[in-house]
């Protein structure tokens, strides 16, 4: 531990910081800090220069599927002046991180925050790179360095008409010291960063040859299938595995907590025989928790005396009571699963001083600390090494459970690498769910059809309660509950001025374990507050956008993304016959989104969603392709959850266990997207979640306006949609 | 010992006869190109092609098969990843983490072969495989394009 000088216990704090608010408290240094360990020569932390010109560039958030990689590298070499066409990316490893006092910051790849937060470090460390290079070059010459200019990653002195490339002088450069505060490019001269560049590292893709952390291989490599116990709460008591252990290539069948793995040569091997391994499991205090016991104790709550407050204004109960109407309105989201494409899995090496693992994660820190805590060995003596994501959406953020019981696993037979991969039944029963809530709303319209008062009281679970405590606030709220709902801030500001106002939570925490699912509670916020907004202005007969716009005057940016969509959209001429349209607004992860979205019902109540017109305000745009691609993915992503998708419980156990049961959206139920992506500067947002939250609320919108139904429960394939 | 033609070549697979294809491509075989996902042909990760029909291998027992039928995966696909699928791909950037677009192309090749100049309808009912980060559109797009550029 010796060359670490955080402590312990504050790194696993900081580390298993699961989204936003996590503040580095240091500066980020740059080529004065010790060389490298297991990494080629460089620049500084972040550029590598090789002889033949290629330049790698460090990432130290992880890529799965967002493309926060080619965002980065874009930031990057465009301070830089790189030639693009000869960029690529690397990972260095948490512990090279630790060892060199985390040079490059935060790992975690969750909150939309890849880019948002590390922007300007990351363009701070192209931009010494870019500085230390033109000094070398300018040694090597014996002229001043102001007299140098660089383009595409090749050097110029004009005067004496020479040239150099960044491959030749960069040797020298990493000797030099480094610029402290090096100066950045305005975003108007963007050259590389801005522009819709196609992703780094596609061409594995669409050949097999990209390797994911399940496809990873090693030398005399075992594979474990593990069956962890399935009941909330539960633990297992004991195991006979006499069979599974004759069985064809089974080598050893371990107990690993309250799980059983099976390690054999091949993971089918392992996987036939843990079928044939027999469990008593001592079924705990949550054995008969189901569904209705677990809705029963959120609806409690909607009428609860104590509540977290979130935002307050007057006074909504004495404004509604006064108000000339009334609305009132009950709603709620269920538990939701990740259900990544490729199921969790982790390859760990353990010998007595050292264990390694090999593992696509979003956090390789939290993974770091969970597997030295859990096999008992030094953060120095541990390591992570990280490998693109088949898919995270936030599970493979909020728990590093898969690495920590894949190093358990190896410590069983030391020595050996242990490939563990979960079944997809087993990554279902697992999960760390979308929170569940629900949330009573009353609204109070004067004669004018303006809306006096708001109360919108949320019952349900709080992520951080169980994920990670230390986020909450000292009294016990989780600000996180009321994301998008808060008076002001960066982060994600409620969009409609209110004179009477009252958002609360009251905190229920049913034992079933929650997560940060892409979006989070951003989801089911949009859906109560835009679902909302559409009953009042029927209510009040008042068209949905102009209701909205009344209240919007003082929040231009959420009003500007409005307005987009029900321009771009058509909102106030006729649609095409049987097409009907809504509306949604939102703000998140520092962006501002909307939609509108348009659908139909046919007379057999069956939805079809044909188009959404999407609108995000995200600051800067730091590759407009990418953000359309997040746009598309982020509503193939809600859709499917809003129109599909509950996770239910019964006799304490997940009930939904592979895509038989737990329905993904296919390609015949996405609708055409159309992206407006207007960039209106001066900030940092994010792009990977935030229009995922205005999805749903725009199709229920539309749903109403179709057939005079409002679907208030999700998942609407719940709710019957032919007109009565 | 099941013998098998995979990608032109026979080869000699040893493992237990209810070892679904999937896995004996994976684990055997050693090509992990074709991925699991689900293990009961819901998500098409692991199609590959059995004498040019998409296939989901993973609910395929290797003993159903001989060296007689000619079995194609992702990485059978194309010699040098040329295909018109591959291009396309690459062109409109389809892939966000990638995982499912192996099965997603094999499913789009043998669409092709059975339907040339496919409608929505037809790309619709035969493309029927997960993807979880929501690349329909562009695969959509994809395929069309595929189609245009063989002419």
């Amino acid at each position: 531990m010796n060359a670490i000088d955080l402590t312990r216990r504050n790194f696993i704090v900081g580390a298993t910081a699961a989204s936003g608010g996590l503040t580095l408290g240091f500066t980020i240094p740059f080529a004065d800090e010790a060389a490298a360990q297991g990494l080629a020569p460089e620049v500084n932390a972040w550029v590598v220069v090789k002889p033949d010109d290629t330049v790698v560039i460090r990432i130290a958030r992880v890529e799965m599927g967002q493309g926060t990689i080619t965002g980065l590298a874009q930031l990057v070499a465009e301070e830089l002046e790189a030639d693009w066409s000869k960029v690529t990316t690397e990972y260095p490893t948490p512990g090279q991180n630790l060892a060199r006092k985390r040079v490059w910051g935060n790992f975690q790849t969750a909150g939309s925050q890849g880019i948002r937060q590390s922007a300007v470090y990351v363009r701070q460390g192209g931009a010494a790179a870019r500085m230390m290079l033109l000094q070398a070059a300018a040694d090597e010459w014996k002229v001043p360095v102001a007299e140098c200019t660089v383009s595409k990653g090749v050097i110029s002195h004009k005067a004496s008409n020479r040239t150099i490339t960044y491959g030749k002088v960069a040797d020298a450069a990493a000797k030099l010291e480094a610029p402290k505060e090096p100066a950045l490019k305005d975003p108007k001269d963007w050259t590389i960063a801005g522009k819709p560049m196609k992703r780094l590292h596609q061409a594995g893709k669409v050949n097999g040859a990209q390797i994911y952390s399940i496809d990873h291989k090693m030398p005399g490599m075992l594979n474990a299938a593990v069956q962890d116990c399935p009941i909330i709460g539960g633990k297992l008591n004991s195991f006979e595995a006499s069979k599974a252990e004759k069985m064809p290539g089974v080598k050893k069948v371990v107990r690993v907590e309250n799980a059983v793995a099976v390690i054999a040569d091949t993971w089918w091997r392992a996987k036939t025989a843990l079928e044939a391994v027999n469990f008593d499991y001592d079924e705990g205090p949550h054995a008969k928790l189901d569904s209705a016991s677990i809705a029963a104790t959120l609806k409690a709550g909607l009428d609860a005396p104590e509540a977290f407050v979130g935002n307050k204004a007057g006074d909504a109960a004495a404004a509604i009571a006064g108000a000339v109407k009334k609305v009132e309105a009950v709603y709620s989201v269920p538990y939701q699963h990740h259900a990544p494409m490729e199921p969790l899995n982790a390859t760990a090496r353990y010998t007595a001083d050292k264990c390694e693992v090999w593992t696509a994660t979003q956090n390789a820190e939290a993974a770091l600390a969970a597997v030295s805590q859990a096999v008992g060995l030094p953060l120095d003596k541990c390591d992570i090494y990280r490998m693109d994501l088949g898919g995270g959406f936030g599970r493979r953020a909020t728990s590093q459970d898969f690495a920590r019981q894949a190093a358990l696993i190896a410590k069983e037979m030391p020595g050996v690498p242990i490939k563990m991969i979960w079944s997809r039944e087993e990554d279902q029963r697992h999960g760390t769910y979308h929170p569940i809530t629900q949330c009573k709303l009353v609204g109070g319209l004067d004669k004018d059809g303006n809306l006096v008062g708001l109360q919108m009281r949320i019952s349900g679970q709080s992520i951080q309660a169980t994920i990670r405590p230390e986020g909450l606030d000292k009294d016990g709220r989780d600000p996180f509950t009321f994301q998008g709902l808060n008076p002001g801030g960066a982060e994600g500001a409620f969009g409609y001025t209110i004179p009477n106002l009252l958002i609360d939570h009251a905190m229920r925490n049913p034992p079933v374990r929650p997560g940060f699912w892409r979006g989070v509670n951003n989801n089911q916020n949009a859906i109560y507050t835009e679902c909302f907004m559409d009953e009042l202005a029927h209510a009040a007969g008042v068209d949905p956008l102009e209701f909205r716009r009344r209240l919007m005057k003082n929040h231009p940016k959420h009003l500007a993304v409005l307005n987009a969509v029900a321009d771009k959209g058509g909102w106030g001429k006729p649609a095409a016959p049987g097409v009907f349209r809504g509306l949604a607004q939102h703000m998140g992860y520092g962006s501002y989104v909307a939609a509108c979205a348009e659908v139909s019902v046919d007379a057999k109540g069956v939805l079809k969603v044909h188009r959404i017109f999407a609108a995000t305000d995200c600051g800067h745009a730091v590759n407009p392709r990418q953000i359309e691609g997040q746009i598309e993915g982020s509503f193939a992503y809600g859709l499917g959850a809003v129109m599909l998708q509950e996770i239910t419980i019964k006799d304490g156990r997940i009930e939904q266990e592979n895509f038989d049961t737990y329905q993904i959206l296919r390609m015949e139920d996405m609708p055409a997207v159309e992206s407006i992506v207007m960039p209106s500067g001066g900030f940092w947002g994010g792009v990977g979640e935030p229009t995922i939250f205005v999805a749903a609320p725009a199709v229920l919108n539309a749903i109403f306006a179709a057939t005079g139904k409002r679907v208030r429960n999700m998942p609407i394939n719940n709710t019957d949609l032919r007109k009565a | 010992m099941v013998k098998l033609n995979v990608n032109g070549r026979t080869v000699e697979v040893d493992a237990d006869s209810d070892t679904p294809l999937l896995w004996a491509i994976r684990e055997q075989i050693g090509l992990t190109g074709t991925k699991y996902g689900c293990g009961v042909a819901q998500c098409g990760a692991c199609t590959v092609h059995v004498d040019g029909v998409a296939t989901r291998s993973c609910s395929m027992p290797i003993s159903a098969f001989t060296e007689v039928q000619k079995i194609v995966t992702i990485e059978g696909l194309s010699p040098d990843s040329t295909h018109a699928l591959q291009k396309a791909w690459l062109d409109l950037d389809v892939p966000q983490c990638g995982y499912c677009q192996s099965g997603q192309i094999m499913a789009a090749a043998a669409l092709l072969k059975a339907h040339p100049n496919p409608t929505d309808e037809e790309i619709n009912r035969e493309m029927s495989n997960i993807c979880r980060c929501g690349t329909y559109n562009r695969i959509r797009a994809a395929i069309k394009q595929a189609v245009t550029a063989r002419g």
